[in-house]
């Protein structure tokens, strides 16, 4: 049975992406362990705002594991100790009372922080947009089977399309490396036929931005596997190492 | 071909092929140790007239040179650049994500490797090929009475051990990653290449460790 609970919660605190941060801990009391992690943050806000203190900024949105938009690293992991679920799909069933509950923001030199436990997280949307598309011309829409697909690859790629761009596996990297992420939105198309036309340009484009923007250097660790709210695989690492050799060997 | 130090993956990919390239190499030093346990005058032959000064024994320890060389050189910028791609600010939390603690540690096991690699090129390589090549007085060719000198002290077969333990963590993460960054890996071979990988390291330690214990058990007197 789910029962209130007292808790401590250590946040970090940073007023601006050059100011220095620190650690701040508030004590939360009779904490419903039904609710989820980020309602026991609106609690905390709630609570700081009626003290006329300044509220703990966080990212969220759609608050049911789909749009990738809340991040936060609880207790040493990238979306909380649970596996294969994000932040908002939290609950406060996972801790015990008397728990000091400690939350950091994503940190990487490719994701900085804006302020509190938000970070900025385009440099995702500028990889996506140096060449996760697929260009198509505009016209009458065609048959839904005029192009036969294994079962296999549709599933694989599937898989790969089940990333929703977090930045967990950046978080979780001890090399800050943008692997994982960009080698799911490689392979989603690679594995398909309307992405293979373009995926030699895709592989060179996506690797050579996100290279640019400061991520590390992949050392096939598998942090980003374990802590990955949706389980993409790190044989997509391997098809993206592929598809990106294959390509400069053409050249 | 700037890409192989331009791009993240052209690094990995130098990396990946320079490891596999020594692993090749630990295979062919690793069986020529080993006919050291069957017989002094072949390791002697071997070491002095296969090897030696020979013009191809002299391209073939430039080339392996070479790749430890580049393998290092690489190992170094990877580590460097992965540190400022980690940003200043460390987790408070620490990270409890669960891997394996030899691909944690990569960097500092392959220091260790180089420091033993140092103190063994000192031992055998500069005492055989080294001065007889620059004439320098004292040029080894009893090849296998030097190896009996080196390992009749504990504490040098002790090193020896320590190091091929570092080396079999290496290997561990070494052999699978190396292949997976050449982007020959799927769902299905992930398995079997870190089970090869385990099986290659393992041979290959085993391999090493096994002839400077027998020499100090005092193996090589029943040779004569």
């Amino acid at each position: 049975m789910d029962k209130d609970i007292n808790i401590k919660v250590k946040v970090w605190r940073q007023n601006g992406p050059k100011e220095k941060g620190h650690f701040e801990t508030y004590p939360l009391e009779h904490i419903s362990q039904g609710s989820s992690f980020l309602e026991m943050l609106d609690i905390l806000n709630e609570k700081l705002i009626n003290e006329g203190k300044e509220p703990v900024v966080f990212d969220h949105d759609c608050r049911e594991g789909i749009c990738g938009m809340c991040s936060l690293y609880i207790n040493g992991h990238p979306h909380g100790p649970d596996e294969g679920i994000t932040t908002c799909q939290l609950h406060m069933r996972r801790f015990n009372d008397g728990d000091t509950i400690t939350v950091e923001p994503w940190r990487s030199a490719g994701f900085p922080i804006i302020k509190d436990l938000m970070v900025d997280r385009m440099a995702f949307d500028k990889i996506m947009q140096a060449g996760g598309y697929v260009s198509v011309n505009t016209g009458g829409v065609p048959d839904a089977n005029a192009i036969p697909i294994p079962r296999d690859d549709a599933e694989m790629a599937m898989d790969a399309a089940a990333c929703i761009g977090c930045g967990a596996c950046v978080a979780a990297c001890k090399n800050g490396s943008a692997m994982l992420f960009v080698s799911a939105k490689v392979s989603q198309f690679a594995l398909l036929p309307q992405g293979r036309i373009e995926r030699k340009r895709r592989a060179k484009a996506m690797v050579a931005k996100m290279d640019e923007l400061g991520f590390g250097n992949c050392t096939n660790t598998g942090a980003c596997e374990v802590e990955c709210p949706k389980n993409i695989s790190i044989t997509n690492i391997a098809r993206l190492n592929r598809e990106f050799l294959k390509a400069k060997f053409a050249d | 071909m700037s890409w192989l130090i331009k791009s993240s993956i052209g690094r990995k990919f130098v990396q990946s092929i320079s490891g596999l390239f020594l692993i090749l190499f630990l295979l062919f030093h690793m069986s020529m140790n080993l006919v050291l346990l069957f017989s002094y005058e072949a390791y002697d032959f071997l070491a002095n007239e296969i090897l030696g000064a020979n013009w191809w024994a002299i391209v073939g320890t430039g080339v392996i040179g070479a790749g430890f060389v580049i393998h290092v050189i690489w190992g170094i910028i990877l580590t460097l650049q992965n540190q400022k791609a980690r940003g200043k600010e460390k987790y408070a939390s620490s990270s409890k994500t669960e891997t394996a603690w030899s691909s944690q540690n990569m960097f500092v096991l392959g220091l260790f490797v180089l420091l033993f690699l140092l103190t063994h090129l000192f031992q055998f390589w500069y005492q055989m090929q080294f001065k007889e090549l620059l004439m320098i007085d004292g040029a080894r060719h009893d090849s296998a009475q030097l190896v009996a000198e080196v390992f009749s002290n504990i504490w040098i077969v002790i090193f020896y051990l320590l190091a091929f333990t570092a080396l079999w963590f290496h290997l561990t993460h070494g052999f699978w990653s190396a292949l997976h960054s050449a982007g020959l890996n799927n769902g299905v071979w992930m398995k079997r290449i870190k089970v090869l990988g385990n099986v290659v390291s393992t041979i290959i330690c085993l391999g090493f460790i096994i002839v400077p214990i027998a020499v100090y058990l005092g193996y090589s007197n029943l040779l004569g």
